[in-house]
């Protein structure tokens, strides 16, 4: 196992630099010069100026790199261009939001996803089964940003039950700690707020919800039902166990390792669709936050939002394969 | 001295006809329980619906999109007229749709054409020289799939532009590592194998051994991923297109079109919300189908359930 970590972690640091190296090219990689992109044709050059010494432009390629790699391990990310802010602080400042998004998604995919899976493959061959796996089926095929606005029509504008964006209302009285806006609101023991902050997060966190819900559906109905013919399954059932505890303690602890792993996988898929999401939601994450930055062209901000989610998205894949392997001790480790 | 020795032929015993079967291929036994399979049959209908839509309805019904507008008659519901509405300059929905097929499919069906041909020929390269090059290839693609792959598409729009031909780009570049693994993993299974041994025997050259010999067996993962790398190649161009980042107006696009549905959500016209999405929808459905029963078809192993 030590050795395996060790390889692991070797691996990851490469992999690391060659995405930092990958992110790095994006800006240098623009046609023509990128001071000028960014501000226009208009932009008196002084300010061009300006810009080029900010991001570096005036020195030489590798030693550009350098600069980029020690200030990105120091947690510095550069500056925007535009309004001039620190870009690590402006991240931290909206990360918080992308998170309870993504939580709130991936609690409403597996608590559903899982029992549905089970019910279907207990219930194989059922018009249940058939009609679940339709929905599952629909579900992977959907864009989630048109979904979203359908959710927004259907329950915000023409039911008037839930608000159609953002995290809070407008008017709301809200001290941040953590940013977090459902933990903050119980540590300050304000239900009105929770309650508030929870009514917001259901439409966006369905519409993220429904792809990895219909994926871990299906997994969990194919390894449940690849369970359930196992011999210990049928032992259980002769020795005369109640089917619920058979279904429960024999074959959903077994049939659950493979969705681990499928759960684990769906944080690309997260973050991928959070972008869409906290667009159509108006939602104040980094998801939002990067297409604006792609509109007006302010590099340093796409650069640092796409450097965080690709560090995340690597070592949240990593976790989920040493989790695997702690889990299933069946699976070996050939470092 | 040698003695002749006479030989007899050898009588063939009597076989008994019926217990043999005429042989048949692979891909005539995979295509006949694709046909007979009832989803796939759905998502072949689909699929050739919405190709036929494509390829024949520019052709037929000529549309420019620079001249269609008929501001009297603007965010009208569905009617005999128009049966899926209007937009807000007036223009016929259905048209539109119809008419955007052309950019969903095309983006779709060319990016994954482009990723599989280039990830193929990488993935068959690296896995059979192996070596430095094999590790510095899959490095790369290591690097490739660090990012999900729409947020990678997204920045790579980002920095060559945005525009229906860049999103295609993009899309087929974010795709590549997934044919370049599928067809080294191969390479990697068959390299040993004793026919590749025989093939060399008889002085086969690399690339011939690769084309003819390796690439064969990895073509049925290589249809299947590709079916439902087509599925996802159609979300991710209307993602792009609802991000103002596929097709320019006033060319037609699903994606762009619901874009410019959202300023009409309060308004309650929810036809220009709701059909282009169903659209996307359907079209996704039908591919995703399809492959799952391509999947189904070429390995009956996996047609336990």
């Amino acid at each position: 196992m030590g050795r395996y970590l060790i390889k692991r972690s070797l691996t990851l640091i490469l992999v690391l630099l060659g995405v930092s190296l990958l992110v790095f090219g994006f800006v240098r990689l623009i046609p023509g010069d990128p001071a000028v992109v960014m501000l226009g044709e208009r932009a008196t050059p002084e300010s061009i100026e300006r810009v080029r010494a900010q991001l570096g432009l005036d020195k030489p390629v590798y030693e550009q790199y350098l600069i980029f790699i020690a200030n990105a391990l120091r947690g510095d990310l550069g500056t925007s261009v535009l309004r001039q802010e620190p870009v690590t602080r402006e991240i931290l400042r909206r990360f918080p939001a992308t998170i309870e998004l993504a939580f709130g998604a991936m609690i409403v995919a597996t608590f559903l996803g899982i029992p549905l899976g089970i019910l279907s493959a207990v219930k194989r061959n059922s018009w249940f089964d058939a009609s679940s796996m339709v929905v599952a089926l629909t579900g992977v095929s959907m864009p989630i940003f048109w979904l979203g606005l359908m959710l927004i029509f259907l329950f915000a504008v023409t039911l008037h039950w839930l608000p159609s964006g953002a995290r809070l209302d407008a008017n709301a009285q809200y001290e941040p700690i953590t940013n977090l806006v459902l933990l903050d609101s119980l540590l300050q023991a304000n239900l009105a707020l929770f309650a508030q902050g929870l009514r917001h997060l259901i439409l966006p966190a369905v519409a993220l919800a429904t792809i990895p819900m219909a994926i871990i559906a299906r997994m969990t109905r194919s390894s449940m039902l690849e369970v359930l013919n196992q011999d210990y399954v049928r032992t259980a059932r002769a020795k005369g166990l109640k089917e619920r505890s058979v279904i429960l303690r024999h074959a959903l602890r077994n049939a659950l390792l493979p969705v681990i792993t499928v759960v684990g996988l769906q944080v690309g898929i997260l973050l991928s669709g959070a972008i869409l999401t906290e667009t159509v939601f108006s939602w104040p994450g980094i998801g939002r936050w990067l297409v604006d930055a792609i509109y007006a062209r302010d590099y340093p901000i796409v650069q640092g939002v796409t450097l965080t989610i690709a560090i995340i998205f690597v070592l949240i894949n990593l976790v989920v394969d040493i989790l695997y392997t702690l889990v299933d001790p069946r699976v070996r480790l050939d470092a | 001295m040698s003695t002749s020795i006479t030989t007899t032929a050898p009588t063939a015993p009597p076989v008994a006809k019926s217990l043999t079967r005429p042989p048949r291929s692979l891909w005539r036994d995979a295509g006949q329980r694709l046909l007979s399979n009832r989803l796939a049959q759905l998502g072949m209908v689909i699929v050739i619906f919405f190709l036929f839509l494509a390829i024949f309805v520019p052709v037929l019904f000529p549309y420019n999109p620079r001249i269609d507008s008929d501001l009297a008659s603007q965010l009208q519901p569905p009617s005999l007229e128009h049966p899926m509405g209007t937009d807000e300059q007036g223009r016929d929905v259905m048209r539109r749709i119809a008419h955007g097929a052309q950019a969903s499919l095309g983006v779709g069906i060319g990016a994954v054409l482009i990723a599989v041909i280039i990830g193929t020929v990488l993935g068959l390269v690296s896995g059979y020289v192996g070596r430095s090059l094999d590790l510095g290839l899959m490095f790369g693609m290591d690097i490739l799939l660090s990012f999900p792959g729409l947020l990678l598409a997204i920045a790579v729009v980002a920095l060559i532009g945005p525009g229906l031909r860049n999103s295609l780009l993009a899309i087929s570049i974010v795709s590549i590592p997934i044919y370049a693994r599928i067809a080294r993993s191969t390479v990697l299974s068959l390299k040993q194998q004793e026919f590749i041994t025989a093939a060399h025997a008889v002085g086969a050259q690399g690339g011939r051994i690769l084309s003819r010999h390796v690439f064969p067996n990895s073509l049925s993962p290589i249809l299947v991923t590709a079916t439902l790398g087509i599925a996802a190649a159609i979300l991710e161009t209307a993602a792009l297109g609802f991000l103002g980042l596929g097709q320019q107006p006033p060319y037609p696009e699903w994606g762009a079109m619901l874009a410019d549905s959202v300023k009409y959500l309060t308004s309650g016209a929810w036809w220009v919300l709701l059909f282009p999405g169903l659209m996307i929808m359907l079209t996704v459905l039908g591919f995703n189908l399809l492959g799952d029963g391509l999947r189904d078809a070429l390995d009956p192993r996996l047609r336990a359930n």
